[in-house]
């Protein structure tokens, strides 16, 4: 398929920064590559200044290696950028440094915890564990490989629509895999992971992804049927039950297996993914009502049902009762802690002491950052991710198809309801789940899964800010996208 | 399609600003709360991670933080061991107490007073360093103390009546802050559950901390509320060998049988230097127990010091009396009851010409320069006599060891005022014996109150027992300079 032309042609001499890249033939390459170059090397300036920090706190002085860490870092989301401006030259320039910002901080909390646990050990005549940061190093490299990859293959993204039930089923799969004997583990009461060797993987982070794309999909298919045929009660639209069908089967499917795996974050996050999507193709907020009381529902019973959402709410609410928070929230209250000695400028990377927190690099690597960077880098890191969202949004705006609109929207909303409940459940905001913060945790899934979602959201943003297609070959699967198109200006600004 | 789309950015967005919102409220609004939470282990270690000032004494170190190679940095050290546990107290992986806990502001550097020296060490680069508290303590009085008490268990404190400084603090049995000091988690956890577990405990600050009926040195403040009220040390009192107690038929003897004066009546002064029970029995229930409480609240009963660094118990003079119990009271017994620091204090103010003043144990606190920061000036508390009263109150105190109960306090070449005490506490168990006093008589330099509970096990009064362990310590603060 050959792709159509920029909207915003530029000038032979604003093309290649990259003299002798091989570029798509016939193509100008827009100032947005070389702004994404110059804000991903921001991003690698913001790691190697966290990375001096910490060894300056650590080892009292500045080495070599450190800047030698830092251009290899910066070198390593290149390969990113360059992706980018091969496969989606006109794609959004600021998802990708922010990403790669959340990330390299997020390295440098996981090294710096490492630091710390190595000092401990050292300090108690203890074999120094393996390093976490190590690994995380070689998972990011997996993720960009990912992010290369969907790139490279995903030249458009209409073509995932194809896939809907493929991708229902096979997210359903993924999601059942760690149940099944042999290849499943338990880590920390929760039976979520794939072990394959030293890895292990979280198969939810991607079938999060699949399932969305089966959501997207099928939504736009009978979105028609859903927002029309409808009856009326209590005011509200109420769609008919059986074109909802396959969609409920779907989504309660992967809420069973999530209860049955226990892991609330995740239970929590495809609802309210679910939700977004259908709010979106239907246009109805009757679904949204209708969810939420699903919602309440669902809280109640499981509440009632299972001990482990007791204990959660129990710890939640009464977080500080007792002498002793051991019982149930000593891990929330410990990460309290660690954010109240931060304050607003924190305590300085490599300063504080985060490893006091249970799992400082995965669940609570924000109360680390928060006690390390202090308010000043919460609220900046709240705000890059805020970024992502919107950037990501942008692009479904932008978006001249309704699969490209839902998925990126589901795809930015999920981004950062995942936000949300990770880091609010770490702030006490809300009961504490199981999930991890997207880029910076420690955890291989979720930067491989995360990097992808990233992926899809500049293949959509790319086809976004090219000119309209002349040829009326959008409709894949919706009829109503003919009559539509010629209406739908997209805006640029 | 965009409008829900929008609308769903504005939702995302909504989730955001909760966020920053919340994380607002939580390290900025809530910041004090969490951190002055009594299960936030990370002040203590924050704290233990800087240079923490020393509480020295004169040239003697008390507790000071050495440098250390673990994760700590500092190790709390208390070089003397026991002898100043119960003034120090202790600074734990967990938790605090005594000057350490009183004074930790100011020992952990956060004191504002600090203030100036934390700027320089800002521009410096220096680390935080703590503030030094100088008590009032006399190593040379407090060695002497303990030792003269030794191992039985009971309290001794020595005031000086002039300035209120606190010169000794001794109680026994005591511990070693050493052990609950150190960094091995368990082995602190296991030292202080042992201490805090004991039957004898040794984590009890006896001077301040535990009251004991006074007994018979509760009749210096009989005496005094008599002279008050007109009494002359030579006013003949009635002094039976036995006095029935009103509305009962509790007999009330005097102590071995022994008779006082003519057997009916003596003069007040000799009822004191034998310490005549049934003559100040008799003139509680003629001064009334109201006169009596009066008396009592004005050397500082049922109140206590404030700002003083160490917990306290409260003395107490008990109200609604009858006149059985008040008799009981005049003496000391019934529900009376003081702290060893209580009765140095009423001594102290006997000697200081009826003047108490504050007791103090803090007498400076020193930057991490050691240049002086603040200094503790002396406050008078209080006139519970006037000075007629003191000076007529300090003879008779004077003929108790020149010539009654008290003779094993004498001092060669100094007269020493002073009085007795065998305090009763349940039925079968030995007496308290009790000893309170000053020297020199006219120009005190050091008031003491000695209690050794039981009597130490044997069967001895106040003037066998006490008297000798204050006699050293009052020696000990005449000979020591200061």
């Amino acid at each position: 398929m050959t792709l159509p032309p920029l909207r915003r042609p530029r000038s032979a001499d604003l093309t290649a920064t990259f003299a002798g890249f091989p570029l798509p033939s016939g193509l100008e390459l827009p100032p947005y590559r070389r702004r994404e170059l110059l804000l991903l090397s921001y991003a690698g300036v913001l790691a190697t200044a966290a990375l001096a920090a910490l060894t300056l706190a650590h080892d009292g002085a500045i080495g070599f290696q450190v800047f030698t860490y830092g251009l290899g870092f910066f070198s390593l989301w290149a390969l990113g950028h360059l992706a980018v401006r091969r496969f989606a030259p006109a794609a959004d320039p600021v998802l990708l440094p922010v990403v790669a910002a959340l990330n390299g901080l997020g390295l440098v909390m996981i090294y710096r915890l490492d630091l710390a646990k190595a000092d401990a050990a050292r300090r108690a005549g203890r074999a120094i564990p393996t390093g976490a940061a190590q690994t995380q190093l070689v998972w990011t490299l997996l993720a960009i490989a990912v992010f290369v990859l969907v790139l490279a293959v995903v030249r458009d993204h209409r073509s995932l629509a194809r896939y809907a039930y493929t991708a229902g089923l096979a997210g359903l799969v993924f999601l059942v895999l760690p149940i099944a004997p042999g290849i499943g583990a338990t880590i920390n009461g929760a039976r979520l992971w794939l072990q394959v060797g030293p890895f292990s993987f979280q198969p939810s982070e991607v079938s999060k992804i699949i399932l969305m794309i089966f959501f997207a999909a099928y939504l736009v298919n009978k979105r028609d049927v859903l927002s029309v045929a409808s009856r009326s009660f209590l005011g509200m639209k109420i769609p008919r039950a059986r074109d909802l069908g396959p969609v409920l089967v779907a989504w309660l499917a992967s809420l069973g297996v999530l209860v049955v795996q226990k892991d609330l974050g995740s239970s929590l996050l495809f609802f309210g993914m679910f939700l977004v999507i259908l709010y979106v193709a239907t246009q109805r907020a009757s679904w949204v009502a209708i969810g939420l009381a699903l919602f309440m529902l669902g809280a109640v019973v499981a509440h009632s049902l299972f001990g482990h959402v007791q204990i959660r709410v129990d710890g939640w609410l009464h977080a500080f009762d007792g002498d002793n928070p051991s019982d149930t929230s000593f891990q929330l209250v410990q990460g309290l802690y660690g954010f109240a000695a931060g304050g607003i400028t924190g305590t300085g990377i490599g300063q504080g002491s985060p490893q006091r927190v249970p799992f400082a690099n995965t669940d609570f690597v924000m109360a680390s950052l928060g006690e390390e960077l202090g308010l000043t880098g919460v609220m900046a890191i709240l705000l890059l991710y805020a970024l992502v969202a919107a950037r990501g949004i942008r692009a479904a705006l932008g978006a001249k198809d309704p699969f490209g609109k839902l998925l990126a929207t589901g795809l930015s909303a999920t981004l950062a309801l995942q936000v949300f409940v990770q880091v609010g459940g770490v702030m006490r905001l809300i009961p504490l789940t199981g999930l991890t913060l997207p880029f910076v945790s420690y955890g291989g899934s979720s930067i491989v899964a995360n990097a992808a979602i990233i992926a899809l959201l500049l293949r959509i943003s790319d086809a976004a800010r090219r000119l309209d297609e002349p040829v009326p070959d959008a409709p894949l699967f919706d009829p109503s996208a003919v009559s539509e198109s010629p209406t739908q200006v997209v805006k640029t600004t | 399609m965009n409008t829900p789309v929008r609308k769903v950015a504005l939702a995302c967005m909504v989730l955001f600003a909760a966020l920053l919102v919340n994380a607002n409220w939580i390290q900025v609004g809530q910041v004090d709360r969490l951190k002055t939470e009594p299960t936030n282990a990370r002040q203590i270690t924050e704290r233990l991670e800087r240079q923490r000032g020393g509480i020295i004494t004169g040239d003697t170190q008390l507790a000071i933080s050495v440098p250390v190679d673990d994760e700590y940095k500092f190790q709390r050290q208390y070089p003397a061991g026991q002898l100043y546990a119960n003034v120090t107290g202790y600074y734990t992986l967990f938790t605090a107490a005594g000057l350490e806990r009183s004074e930790d502001v100011f020992l952990s550097g956060d004191d504002d007073r600090l203030l100036a020296s934390r700027v320089t060490d800002l521009f410096t680069g220096e680390e935080r360093r703590g503030g030094t508290v100088v008590t009032t303590i006399v190593p040379r009085i407090q060695q002497v103390a303990a030792e003269a008490l030794g191992d039985r268990t009971g309290a001794v404190v020595a005031l000086d009546p002039a300035t209120g400084a606190i010169l000794a603090m001794v109680t026994s049995p005591t511990y070693d802050p050493n052990t609950l000091a150190t960094h091995d988690e368990s082995a602190a956890t296991e030292a202080y559950q042992a201490l805090a577990g004991a039957g004898s405990q040794p984590l009890l600050n006896r001077p301040a901390q535990q009251t004991y009926p006074p007994g018979s040195t509760f009749k210096l403040i009989t005496a005094a509320a008599a002279l008050a009220a007109g009494y002359e040390p030579g006013t003949r009192v009635p002094a039976p060998d036995e006095l029935t107690l009103p509305q009962s038929t509790t007999v009330l003897p005097n102590f071995d049988g022994e008779t006082c004066g003519d057997g009916r009546t003596d003069t007040l002064i000799h009822a004191l230097t034998i310490s005549c029970n049934t003559a100040f029995a008799e003139l509680g229930i003629e001064l009334g127990g109201d006169v009596l409480r009066n008396q009592a609240e004005a050397f500082g009963f049922d109140s206590t010091i404030e700002d003083f660094p160490l917990q306290q118990a409260r003395s107490i003079f008990p109200d609604g009396l009858d006149g059985a119990q008040t008799a009981q009271s005049a003496i000391g017994q019934f529900n009376v009851r003081a702290t060893p620091l209580q009765m140095a204090e009423v001594a102290a103010a006997i000697g200081n010409g009826g003047v108490r003043m504050k007791p103090y144990l803090v007498s400076e606190l020193q930057g991490p320069d050691l240049k002086r920061l603040s200094r503790t000036e002396p406050a008078e508390l209080g006139r519970p006599v006037t000075p007629e009263v003191a000076a007529k109150l300090t003879t008779m105190m004077q003929s108790v060891v020149s010539s009654g109960t008290g003779r094993k306090a004498q001092i060669s070449g100094v007269d020493v005022a002073g009085k007795t005490g065998t305090a009763e506490h349940g039925v079968g168990e030995a007496p308290h014996a009790w000893f309170v006093g000053f020297a020199p008589a006219s120009s005190p330099r050091v008031a003491v109150a000695v209690i050794v509970e039981d009597g130490g096990g044997e069967l001895g009064t106040g003037g066998a027992v006490a008297a000798p362990v204050a006699q050293k310590v009052m020696q000990a603060a005449l000979d020591t300079q200061r």
